[in-house]
C-alpha cells in the first residue's frame, strides 16, 4: 500500500464534504477517483495534499502519517498534484516552470546563488539536465522556451504533468487531467500516464469524469457520493453495481 | 488619577475612537467587497475637511451648509476614485490595484496642497463647539458629546441599512463571494458605488468632526489618520462594520489613556496603533470580531 | 540559467566605462545628479525584489534607507565629533564607541535594516501579504518617530550633520553595479525562480513544495539589507541627514521608478531610475512660477508632485506592464533558437 486514507471526515460549517471515508491505493496502481459533481473528490485531494486539515482519521503515506504536514512540506514526503484548471506560473516558460519543480532537488543555500559558488553552477547544471529530460521525454522540447500559459491546452496539461513529475514524487495526484479533451487526445494521455507510471515507478491517483478514460487507465476505482465511499474495486464491478448506477444514472453508457 | 478626570479622560477617548470608528467604518466595508485597502479613503476624509473649511472661510456659508457641502465633495470624491481608478481594474492584479490606490492618495493629497498651500490652515468651527460646559468639576465641550452620539446615530442607521434592507444585503452578499453575486443579475458595480458613497459620507463626517476637535487642517493630516484608522479596523476585524467601530473606539480610548496616564511616553502615542496592529496580526489575525474570508483558493 | 553571457559582460564593461569617464564629461550638478542615480537604482532594484519579483507590494524603502542613513553616519562620525553635533543630550555609549570604516558601515547598515526586515516579516507573512503594506508605511513612520525621539542616538530632528564626504561616483557607481549583479544572481537561481512562482501564483507554488513564507522573508531582508547601505551611501553623499529626509515621498519615488520600468524587471529599473530622477530634476520648473507663452503663473510649488501620481495612476490603469514588463535587456536580444 502506498496509501491509505483511514476513516477521514470533513465538514465545513455545517456541512460534511466527506464523511468517514477508508480507501487504499498499491504501489504502482492507477487509482480512479470518481464520482458525481460536488461529492467530494477535490474536497479529498486537498486533504491528502494537505491544504485541507480532516475533522477525523489519517492519510498515510509509504507508512508514514502525514495528515497534518503542511501544505509545501508534502512535496518532499513524495505527493505532487495538478489543479483541475491547470495553474502554471504565467510569467515562466515551459523549461523554467519545470525547474521549479526540481526546487528541491537544487542543493545549494541563497548564500552560494548570490556569490556564484561552486555548487551553484553544479546543482544547476544537474537539474537542467534533469528537466530537459523530462521534456523529452514527453516531447515538448520544441516548446521548452515558449512561455507556458501561450500554449494550447493540451500542451498545457502535459507541462503541468512535467512539472509535477519532476518533484520526483511517489504518488502523483492529477485532478481532472482529460478535461477538455477530443476523444484522440484522450487517448494520447492515458498512453503517455502508462508510460509515466512504468518509467518513473510511480503511483497515480486521478480525479475523473471521463469514463471511457478511466476505464482504459484505472485499475482500481472509488466512486465518492456525498461524501461517501459508496464503491471501491475494479470498474467493472462499479459498473454493474447498483448504488453506483443510482448514484450516476447515465454517464456509464459510453464506458 | 481621581475620578473626575478618569470621566473625563473616558469621554475624550470615546469622542476620538468615534472618529476613528467612522474612518474606519469605510475602510472595512471597500476591503469587504473589493479585497482592496483603499489607501485615498483618509485622503477623502481630509478632502471634506478642506472643503467644509473653503466654504465657511472663502464662500462665507453657515456652517450646517458648509457641512453638507463637505459631505457632497466627499462622496463626489469617492465615486469619482472608484470610478476613473479602481473600476477598470476590476479583473487586475490585486498588487495593481494598491498600487493605484497609493497613487491617488497622494494625488488627492497633492491637489490640495498645490490648491491651498502648504500652510496649516486654522478651521474655524461656529463658537458653540468651543462652550465649556461644568459637569460635577469635568470640564467638557459639547464636541466631545456631539462626536459619540451622532457616530452611535449613523452606526445604528448603517447597520440598519445593511441588516433590513434590499441594498445592504446585496453588499454584504458582495462581501462574501463577488463572482457568484454578480451571476444573480446584481448589479456589482452599483453596489460598489454604493459602499463608496457610504464609507466617503461616514469619512466627511469624521473630517469635519476633527476639524472641529483638532482645528489645525494640512494636506497630509489624512495619512497618520488613516493607518491608525485601518488598523482599528484590523483590530476590531476587517470586513466586520461592527468590528471598525469597535476597534476605532479602542485605539482611541487606549491613546487618551496613555498619554494620561504617561505623559513621558506622549510622542509614542502614534505609534499605538501600529503595536495593535502587529499584535492583531500574531495572535488573531481575523481580528475581534473575526470574520474569516479564507474560501478555498484551491 | 547561468548568467556569464557575452551581453551581460558587455553592459558591465559600457557601465564601468561610463562611470570612469563621467567626471570629466559632467559637472557639478551633473555629477550630483549621477550620483544620485547610482544610489536609486541600488534602492529600485533591491526595491523590485520583493515587490516585482516576489509579487509583495511593500513600502518599506523610506525606513530601511532611514535605517541605514543612521547607522551609517554614526558609524563614521568621529567620537569627537559626536560630542560636538549632538546637541540636545549627550550621546549614548554605545554610539559614541561606534567608529568603522567605510565598507564596514555599509555593511553594519545593511544587517541592522536586514535584522529588522526580519522582526517584521515574521508577523506579517505568516498571515496574508495583503497587510504587508499598511504594515511597511506604519513602520516608516515608527522610524521616524523614533528617529526625532531619541536624541541620544539620532540627535533627535536636528539630525546629524558634517559626516565625512568618503565617497564620489566610483563608489556609488561600482556599489550601483555590485548591487545590479548580486541581486541579479539571486534572482536567476531557484530562490529567484521560486519568488517569481509566489508571485504568479502563490497556491500552486506552495502545492509544488515552495515554503512561501519563507521565500517572502528572504526576498523582505535582502530588499532590506541593500536599501539598507543605499541609505549609507546616502548619508554620505549628503553629507547630512534628519529625520526629515526619510518621508514616505522616497518610497513613493522608487514605487513610480520601478512601476514605470515594469514590475520585475531590473533593467527597467534602471531604465526608470534614469526617467524619474532627471525627468524630477527637469520638472522642478513645475514648482516655481512659469513663463507659458507670455502668462505669468504663480509658483505653485507640489505642482511635480501632482504630475507624478497622475503618471503613476496613468501607468497602471493604461500600461501596467512598465516600459520593460517583466522581460531584462538579454531577453530582448536573445536570438531565436
Amino acid at each position: 500500500m502506498i496509501l491509505e486514507i483511514k476513516d477521514i471526515t470533513k465538514s465545513f460549517g455545517g456541512v460534511v464534504a466527506i464523511n468517514d471515508t477508508t480507501f487504499h491505493i498499491n504501489k504502482n496502481e492507477i487509482y480512479g477517483l470518481i464520482g458525481p459533481n460536488g461529492a467530494g473528490k477535490t474536497t479529498m485531494f486537498n486533504i491528502i495534499t494537505g491544504n485541507y486539515k480532516p475533522n477525523s482519521g489519517k492519510v498515510i503515506l509509504d507508512g508514514k502519517d502525514i495528515t497534518n504536514k503542511k501544505n509545501y512540506n508534502i512535496v518532499k514526503y513524495g505527493i505532487a498534484r495538478t489543479f483541475q484548471n491547470i495553474r502554471l506560473f504565467s510569467s515562466m516558460s515551459v523549461k523554467e516552470n519545470i525547474l521549479i519543480g526540481l526546487q528541491n532537488a537544487a542543493n545549494y543555500t541563497y548564500i552560494e546563488s548570490i556569490f556564484r559558488l561552486p555548487r551553484f553552477f553544479s546543482q544547476e547544471k544537474k537539474i537542467a539536465k534533469r528537466a530537459d529530460e523530462i521534456i523529452d521525454f514527453l516531447n515538448l522540447t520544441e516548446y521548452k522556451d515558449e512561455l507556458a500559459t501561450s500554449l494550447s491546452y493540451g500542451i498545457q496539461r502535459k507541462v503541468e504533468i512535467a512539472r509535477a513529475i519532476a518533484t520526483n514524487p511517489k504518488l502523483l495526484l492529477l485532478d481532472e487531467p482529460a478535461a477538455g479533451m477530443n476523444p484522440n487526445e484522450t487517448h494520447d494521455l492515458a498512453q503517455l500516464l502508462f508510460q509515466i507510471r512504468d518509467k518513473f515507478d510511480i503511483t497515480i491517483l486521478l480525479i475523473e469524469h471521463d469514463m471511457k478514460f478511466v476505464n482504459h487507465l484505472c485499475d482500481r476505482v472509488m466512486v465518492l457520493d456525498y461524501g461517501k465511499t459508496i464503491f471501491e474495486g475494479h470498474i467493472e464491478d462499479a459498473i454493474k453495481d447498483e448504488e453506483v448506477i443510482k448514484a450516476y444514472l447515465g454517464d456509464f453508457k459510453h464506458a | 488619577m481621581d475620578f473626575i478626570t478618569f470621566i473625563q479622560q473616558l469621554i475624550n477617548g470615546i469622542s476620538l475612537g468615534s472618529m476613528y470608528a467612522l474612518i474606519a467604518i469605510g475602510y472595512t466595508m471597500v476591503y469587504g467587497v473589493l479585497r482592496l485597502i483603499n489607501f485615498a479613503h483618509a485622503d477623502i476624509m481630509m478632502v471634506a475637511a478642506f472643503a467644509a473649511f473653503f466654504a465657511i472661510d472663502s464662500l462665507e456659508v453657515s456652517f450646517v451648509l458648509a457641512t453638507i457641502i463637505a459631505i457632497l465633495v466627499s462622496v463626489v470624491t469617492g465615486i469619482l476614485t472608484d470610478r476613473v481608478a479602481y473600476k477598470p481594474l476590476r479583473h487586475s492584479p490585486r498588487i495593481s490595484l494598491l498600487i493605484t490606490a497609493i497613487g491617488v492618495s497622494f494625488f488627492l493629497e497633492n491637489i490640495v496642497n498645490v490648491t491651498f498651500g502648504g500652510t496649516p490652515k486654522s478651521f474655524n468651527a461656529p463658537e458653540f463647539f468651543d462652550t465649556i460646559i461644568e459637569l460635577s468639576g469635568a470640564t467638557l465641550t459639547p464636541t466631545v458629546i456631539i462626536v459619540p452620539v451622532v457616530t452611535v446615530l449613523l452606526l445604528s442607521i448603517l447597520l440598519f441599512i445593511l441588516y433590513r434592507t434590499k441594498y445592504g444585503m446585496a453588499i454584504r452578499a458582495l462581501a462574501f463571494d463577488i463572482k457568484t453575486v454578480s451571476l444573480m443579475g446584481i448589479d456589482s458595480n452599483r453596489i460598489i458605488m454604493i459602499v463608496f458613497i457610504i464609507g466617503s459620507a461616514l469619512a466627511a463626517v469624521g473630517g469635519i468632526f476633527w476639524a472641529i476637535s483638532y482645528p489645525i487642517l494640512t494636506p497630509y493630516m489624512g495619512v497618520m489618520i488613516g493607518l491608525k484608522a485601518f488598523a482599528a479596523a484590523v483590530l476590531g476585524g476587517i470586513g466586520s462594520v461592527s468590528g471598525a467601530v469597535l476597534g476605532g473606539f479602542i485605539l482611541g480610548f487606549t491613546e487618551v489613556a496613555v498619554v494620561a496616564l504617561y505623559p513621558e511616553l506622549g510622542a509614542y502615542k502614534d505609534a499605538i496603533a501600529f503595536v495593535f496592529l502587529i499584535i492583531v496580526l500574531v495572535l488573531k489575525p481575523t481580528g475581534i470580531m473575526g470574520i474569516n474570508f479564507e474560501k478555498s483558493r484551491f | 540559467m547561468a548568467k556569464l553571457n557575452k551581453n551581460f559582460i558587455v553592459y558591465l564593461l559600457i557601465s564601468i566605462a561610463f562611470i570612469c569617464i563621467s567626471p570629466y564629461v559632467f559637472e557639478d550638478y551633473g555629477m550630483r545628479i549621477l550620483n544620485n542615480i547610482f544610489i536609486f537604482i541600488i534602492l529600485a532594484v533591491s526595491y523590485n525584489l520583493i515587490n516585482g519579483i516576489t509579487g509583495q507590494l511593500s513600502l518599506e524603502p523610506n525606513g530601511f534607507v532611514a535605517i541605514g542613513a543612521y547607522v551609517t553616519a554614526l558609524a563614521l562620525l568621529s567620537e569627537d565629533m559626536k560630542w560636538e553635533l549632538f546637541q540636545l543630550e549627550d550621546p549614548s555609549p554605545w554610539v559614541l564607541g561606534l567608529n568603522l570604516d567605510l565598507i564596514p558601515a555599509l555593511l553594519l547598515s545593511g544587517v541592522v535594516a536586514s535584522a529588522v526586515a526580519f522582526v517584521l516579516a515574521v508577523p506579517v507573512f505568516r498571515v496574508r501579504g495583503d497587510y504587508l503594506a499598511i504594515v511597511t508605511l506604519g513602520f516608516g513612520f515608527i522610524i521616524k518617530v523614533l528617529a526625532i525621539n531619541s536624541p541620544e542616538v539620532t540627535n533627535g530632528s536636528i539630525g546629524l550633520n558634517e559626516i565625512p564626504s568618503v565617497i564620489n561616483v566610483y563608489w556609488t557607481g561600482g556599489i550601483a553595479i555590485v548591487t545590479v549583479i548580486l541581486i541579479l544572481n539571486v534572482v536567476y537561481s531557484k530562490y529567484g525562480r521560486a519568488m517569481k512562482a509566489v508571485r504568479d501564483d502563490e497556491d500552486a507554488a506552495s502545492a509544488i513544495g515552495i515554503d512561501t513564507f519563507k521565500i517572502k522573508t528572504l526576498a523582505f531582508i535582502t530588499s532590506a539589507f541593500f536599501e539598507g547601505i543605499g541609505g549609507g551611501l546616502l548619508a554620505v553623499l549628503l553629507t547630512t541627514i534628519s529625520p526629515d529626509l526619510f518621508t514616505f515621498f522616497l518610497t513613493f519615488q522608487l514605487l513610480i521608478i520601478i512601476v514605470l520600468g515594469g514590475l520585475g524587471s531590473m533593467s527597467g529599473a534602471i531604465i526608470g531610475t534614469v526617467l524619474v530622477i532627471g525627468g524630477s530634476e527637469w520638472l522642478r520648473f513645475l514648482d516655481s512660477s512659469m513663463n507659458i507663452f507670455g502668462y505669468v503663473t504663480d509658483a505653485h510649488p507640489g505642482l511635480r508632485m501632482v504630475v507624478f501620481s497622475l503618471v503613476l495612476i496613468i501607468v497602471m490603469l493604461f500600461a501596467r506592464e512598465g516600459i520593460m514588463g517583466k522581460k531584462e535587456f538579454s531577453d530582448i536580444f536573445r536570438k531565436k533558437k
